[in-house]
């Protein structure tokens, strides 16, 4: 009884939803220099709904942390530069071009004349220095400040005349141009005042009154039911227009519903309830393109991802930490060739075939072959080999006993635990093929499924794991976001966190490698030193590489401009050129 | 008389059960953890009786080959099944090491009597294997939870007074306990890196301690009634000791409800380690259980396309319902 009680309201609520319209486009008018795309003119109209994993936590841009925040109000706002994510290159957005002096160290930007906030309020070279103020301000400790800071040192900004600004660096930054893509320019005439009150963060929370959520991007916040869904509606002053010069987005109203799980996710879509979704799972994807033509949909596969799956040994410095157990078994993890015989017993094929139901790619090093702008094709891909594992082990001082089972040099047999999260389900199969694939080569190995935060407190904090199965990468693909990871000081070295030093010749040469291509400008001399990070990494192993999933996402058939990319966020990146053929249907739902 | 029939009927379903359970291995046409990873989702393999020969009486199968869009039958060499074959060894009670199986076929075919799992394992054997955990740690569960609920039962109501309060105060606190989050708690505190073995005693542990109260109170009941029968006070009068008492008369007397509770804690407590393994709490891989075989069916795409691998929750109401019908058999409603 309550359930149809519910229903009756939800039904009620959607048609008032969809009789309330949205704001029309704003006729283009003389003095405005709007962006134009080149994508197929579309038709206005028209409601998407998105489900989404779980519910954002914040609106506001700068303090955000989690993804699911960074899907919503990404559409509500834009920034300086942006990376096309179809062509994975830098694009005009609010400035409409930019310079780079000789030196490479200062940024000159020309921004949009007449263009405006989504309430209207003008747009100029004041808010992209209060916006940089913000970010880089360490009170707000903003996640992205790190990316501002060359050697520790913050660029600077300077507004040269109402719609030039200029970012001064400490030194020459590879591929700067790209670092404006995630900054999200804000407001100065409504965040100003918080701001200068001390109250920026507590700014925009999910529910602010949408008149105060202001910005740039295609939508902007019409309505928010805690717990169930945000409604966006048009931004009738965005900037960008399509060839025919009326103004986007086509799209009347965006809605994302918090569904919960990926599963949940396909069942809404299949339901017809949703219109779109995201990122999939090889299983999802095989279920949704058995049912295509009764669900009418478009699936597409566009290939491997950037994300690199991997295995890492815990290397981590344990002294004082009451780990002995785990110390002693670093004697094998330390040892080079115990890693290459753990890489030459993987079968990565059945990995890919098995847990992606062949719908990914075998990885040998951590660029994979999605990268085509960076990765080293002259990586060797070495079939797998237990006889190599074997000798490999054996040249180690590694012996077998009578039942198969391997012992070390000491005589203990070789027994370890691979953490994997529980709530990545192929995270979890490929563990179960390892530990297959390593007791043929006589090692014990348990799989320990750990909540996600218990595994990232293992292994960031605790150190107390032996080894984990886990997943980085797919934000950009520049080698720069990768430079904490591949930095002996960086906050993602997860094989051995906190470095003062780094512990190796090869960690060294790479910490050298690593901050020469930041400062190299050429993209071919760049390249050079990136392939023998690349190749240094494959040869030492730090992470023993897996596998990298397919890129897999779908829509109604009726969905138009449907173009999803390589790079996050893959769907909904082009929002503002997405419209849907039939607008009558959309809007009865 | 009738009744007497059911209850042996019963026993003897149960014993079967068991039986086959227990001997897994010898049942089992494959070893439980070995990876066929050319088959994942291998639909259960069919039996034919007439293929290109003819009609044979021995059953035939056909080996799976995978295209693009799932498994075929490959026609072109039909398998005989073959009893007593010999195949992976497996181990006999913890003491044999034999390789013979029931039933088998040659190579390159396998049969799959319930298809096979993400790594093309072959379900059945799991099934028969993983009951092994699964009715193991339900019987000894069930022993556990008696022996300790018979302990403070009979102490309770042998000796009453302040004892038999505080026991039953600390039952009806275990009694309000909601025992699934009890059980999930519980079991995050324990230490993760436990071997299989561990982890299943561990598992028996916490199940088994957690379900004491209720028959502790029914013990206790049984004891206080026949504390004050005459032939008790006879017997006390003649100089028997508590102990005595105990043995002689009034542990008989608990028999009854102590078995019936078996019959209803066995299949609760078989569940309730399909529960924990299926939230991944339980017995890891590759070991099987009912519930870590079921733990695959939480994603929807594999509960909507590959229906055979919810064989182990069959195999749960099956276990269950013969349970209920005994200890329904064992305690006749009074109408």
């Amino acid at each position: 009884m309550k359930a149809i009680a519910r229903l009756t309201l939800v039904v009620c609520l959607c048609a008032a939803m969809s009789m309330a319209s949205a704001p029309a486009p704003q006729p283009v008018s003389q003095g405005e220099e709007l962006a134009r795309v080149d994508s197929a003119t579309g038709r206005y109209g028209g409601r998407l709904v998105v489900g989404q994993r779980s519910e954002p936590k914040t609106l506001n841009p700068v303090t955000a942390t989690d993804a699911v925040s960074r899907e919503v109000f990404e559409r509500l706002h834009a920034d300086l530069i942006e990376i096309n994510r179809a062509t994975q290159k830098t694009e005009s957005a609010l400035a409409k071009s930019w310079k780079m002096s000789p030196d490479g160290r200062t940024f000159t930007l020309k921004l949009r004349k007449g263009i405006r906030f989504s309430d209207g309020h003008p747009f100029d070279a004041d808010d992209v220095v209060f916006t940089f103020t913000v970010y880089l301000d360490e009170a707000v400790s903003s996640p992205q400040r790190d990316l501002l800071l060359i050697d520790g040192k913050p660029l600077t900004i300077s507004k040269l005349d109402q719609y030039t600004v200029r970012f001064s660096l400490p030194r020459p930054y590879a591929a700067a141009e790209r670092l404006f893509d995630s900054f999200a320019i804000l407001p100065r005439h409504i965040l100003e005042k918080p701001y200068h009150e001390g109250k920026f963060l507590q700014a925009w929370p999910l529910n602010a009154p949408p008149t105060e959520v202001v910005g740039l991007g295609p939508f902007r916040v019409k309505q928010y039911w805690p717990g169930q869904r945000i409604l966006l509606e048009r931004n009738p002053y965005y900037w960008k227009a399509d060839r025919e010069n009326h103004r986007l987005p086509y799209l009347d109203e965006l809605v994302f519903l918090f569904v919960g799980t990926e599963d949940a996710q396909v069942m809404r879509f299949e339901a017809g309830e949703t219109d779109l979704i995201n990122r999939l799972s090889s299983e999802n994807y095989a279920l949704l393109s058995k049912e295509q033509s009764t669900t009418r949909s478009q699936l597409a596969d566009l290939g491997p991802s950037l994300e690199y799956n991997f295995l890492v040994f815990n290397q981590n410095d344990l002294a004082g930490k009451k780990l002995d157990g785990i110390a002693r078994k670093q004697a094998w993890f330390q040892d080079q060739k115990f890693r290459q015989a753990v890489s030459a017993a993987v079968d990565r094929d059945s990995i890919v075939k098995l847990v992606y139901g062949t719908r990914g790619s075998a990885l040998w090093g951590n660029v994979g072959p999605g990268n085509k702008m960076w990765v080293n094709q002259s990586i060797p891909h070495p079939q797998r080999s237990p006889e190599t594992a074997r000798q490999l082990l054996k040249l180690a001082g590694f012996t077998w006993n009578a039942s198969g089972q391997l012992l070390d040099r000491t005589g203990q047999p070789v027994e370890f635990s691979i953490a994997t999260s529980t709530s990545n389900a192929q995270r979890m199969k490929m563990a179960t093929l390892l530990q297959d694939d390593l007791s043929h080569l006589g090692m014990q190995v348990h799989v320990v499924p750990l909540d996600f935060r218990a595994m990232i407190d293992r292994v960031f904090q605790s150190f107390d794991y032996e080894a984990a199965i886990m997943g980085l990468g797919g934000g950009d693909a520049d080698p720069n976001p990768e430079m904490n990871v591949w930095l002996s000081s960086g906050s993602t070295h997860l094989w051995r966190m906190n470095e003062a030093q780094p512990a190796t010749a090869w960690e060294r040469e790479i910490d050298q490698l690593m901050n020469e291509q930041m400062i190299t400008l050429d993209y071919h001399k760049r390249k050079k030193l990136y392939d023998r990070v690349q190749q240094i990494i494959s040869e030492q192993l730090p992470f023993i590489f897996l596998a990298t999933p397919n890129i897999l996402a779908g829509a109604k058939s009726e969905v138009g401009n449907f173009q999803p990319a390589l790079l996050d966020h893959y769907t909904l990146w082009n929002v503002d050129q997405i419209y849907l053929r039939n607008t009558e249907s959309a809007g009865v739902r | 008389m009738r009744n007497k029939v059911r209850i042996r009927l019963l026993i003897l379903l149960l014993a079967a059960l068991h039986a086959v359970v227990l001997f897994a291995g010898f049942f089992a046409p494959y070893d439980a953890k070995e990876q066929d990873r050319n088959l994942p989702y291998a639909p259960p393999t069919r039996l034919h009786f007439t293929g290109a020969t003819g009609f044979h009486f021995r059953p035939f199968v056909y080996a799976e080959v995978s295209d693009s869009d799932g498994y075929r039958e490959d026609r072109t060499r039909e398998y005989p099944l073959r009893l007593f074959v010999k195949g992976s060894s497996y181990s006999l009670l913890g003491l044999f090491k034999p390789d013979l199986h029931l039933i088998g076929v040659d190579d390159p075919a396998r049969i799959m009597l319930l298809g096979a799992d993400a790594f093309g394992r072959d379900e059945f054997s799991r099934l028969l294997v993983g009951g092994q955990i699964s009715l193991a740690a339900g019987l000894l569960a069930t022993l556990l939870t008696l022996a300790t609920a018979a302990v403070v039962g009979t102490v309770s109501g042998l000796y009453g007074g302040w004892i038999d309060e505080s026991l039953m105060g600390v039952s009806e606190l275990f009694l309000s306990l909601p025992w699934l989050y009890f059980l999930l708690g519980v079991r995050a505190f324990l230490p993760l890196h436990v071997s299989p073995v561990g982890t299943f005693l561990l598992l028996i542990g916490v199940i088994g301690l957690i379900g004491w109260a209720r028959p502790a109170r029914l013990v206790r009941g049984v004891v206080l009634s026949a504390r004050t029968r005459n032939y008790i006070a006879a017997a006390r009068g003649f100089g028997g000791s508590d102990l005595y008492l105990l043995r002689r008369h009034i542990l008989p007397e608990t028999f009854g409800v102590l078995l019936t509770q078996a019959a209803l804690l066995v299949p609760l407590y078989v569940a309730a380690e399909a529960t924990l393994s299926f939230f991944g709490l339980g017995v890891s891989e590759p070991v099987p259980s009912w519930g870590n075989m079921l733990a695959a069916l939480q994603h929807y795409s594999v509960l909507v396309s590959y229906g055979w691998l919810l064989a182990p929750a069959a195999a749960l109401v099956v276990t269950s319902v013969i349970y209920g019908m005994l200890a329904d058999a064992l305690h006749p409603r009074r109408s």
